[in-house]
């Protein structure tokens, strides 16, 4: 259970922090420029940071130890397919949720 | 005299042409203002990402009720926040049990792509005074750059107001539904069984958001190495782990493109 606390504070400092990122180069730092190596490092974030995210949450049991059973990975797999293929987001999300719910169901 | 000329003019219209005289002008005064063909243009473009908009603000919805968020929680976050991707990482954080400091740092991690966004859209903001730029910044978020972008590149003539109009249009409308959508789906929460898989959810909804945005083969690698050292370093505490990955496949991206371009 989180504290309420806890949701707080992230609420508003989660917040305050996207907002200074998003102001930073229209007002804040106005008529200045990304150094090129920073815009080029900015360019990877999303693309390592979701991996980095994603890879454990279907590999591992997401309650508590060892691996997670085939069905999670295997969902996982196909909306990669999914994604991939048809590059539609909507469509990546509902293929994962129903090859996760079906191969489960058939026991997987 | 200049001045005085400056302060009368009515600057509420459509921008001036640029003669040399006006060009004199835009450095002293700001005068664009968001003009209401550009905000139509905006809004009827955002209506092709709402599609999409609707279904993850509405998981979040479901997924943060399920944490134990209660529905104040849930809106203010989404309201406060709108960053979809980055309130999903913030919660993830905070259900494993990490302080909320990690959360925020993890989530802000998550955002830092925005201050390129923001980079970006300044150099096509010339003129664009600050009570514009200070609530526009708020509406800042993948889908209104995109999409800004793209009109950019499609009609590289269109007047500032324009296309600060058309930033708005689609920044406002696409926020407003993210948050009709998440209010949707916490009141649905609790009535969603288990079975479902609704946890499940968050790391299928990274996935849809990441595999668009990995394009180039420096992409690929960035994103394997990131991966691999994540599931190697996962027993690291509070996301530790994950800031190790992230850097590794940073570099491993740059020196990929690095490699690419030298052959």
């Amino acid at each position: 259970m989180i504290s309420d606390t806890a949701i707080w504070t992230t609420v508003a400092l989660l917040g305050a922090a996207t907002y200074a990122i998003r102001f930073s180069f229209l007002g804040l730092l106005a008529g200045r420029k990304l150094p090129p190596w920073a815009e080029e490092a900015l360019h990877f974030v999303p693309v390592t940071v979701l991996p980095a995210l994603i890879l454990p949450m279907i590999l591992y049991a997401p309650e508590g130890e060892g691996w997670a059973e085939p069905h999670r990975w295997l969902a996982a797999l196909v909306a990669l397919a999914v994604g991939i293929g048809t590059g539609k987001m909507f469509l990546t999300v509902l293929a994962g949720l129903t090859a996760f719910a079906g191969l489960r169901a058939l026991g997987l | 005299m200049l001045n005085a000329a400056i302060t009368k003019r009515d600057w509420s219209g459509p921008p001036p042409p640029s003669t040399p005289d006006t060009m004199l002008q835009r450095q002293d005064t700001d005068w664009a203002a968001p003009s209401a063909r550009g905000v139509r243009a905006g809004a009827t473009a955002a209506l092709q990402v709402v599609v999409a908009v609707i279904p993850f603000g509405m998981i979040f919805g479901v997924v943060a009720t399920e944490a134990g968020l209660n529905l104040w929680q849930t809106m203010a976050m989404t309201v406060i926040v709108i960053a979809g991707a980055s309130q999903f990482v913030a919660l993830e954080f905070l259900t494993d049990g990490a302080p909320a400091a990690i959360a925020v740092l993890a989530g802000s991690i998550v955002n830092l792509r925005m201050a390129m966004y923001s980079a970006t859209l300044a150099t096509y903001w010339t003129g664009v005074p600050m009570r514009w730029r200070l609530p526009a910044a708020f509406v800042l978020h993948d889908q209104s750059f995109a999409l800004s972008i793209a009109r950019q590149r499609a009609f590289p003539a269109e007047s500032v107001s324009d296309r600060l109009g058309y930033f708005l249009g689609v920044g406002v409308l696409t926020s407003s539904v993210w948050v009709v959508a998440t209010y949707a789906g916490a009141s649905l929460g609790s009535q969603i069984p288990a079975e479902w898989g609704v946890e499940f959810a968050v790391p299928v909804t990274f996935l849809a958001i990441a595999v668009p945005l990995i394009r180039t083969r420096a992409d690929w690698a960035a994103a394997l190495v990131a991966g691999a050292l994540a599931i190697l370093l996962s027993d690291m505490p509070y996301g530790t782990g994950l800031l190790i990955a992230a850097a590794a496949g940073i570099a491993a991206g740059m020196a990929a493109k690095r490699a690419g371009r030298a052959t």
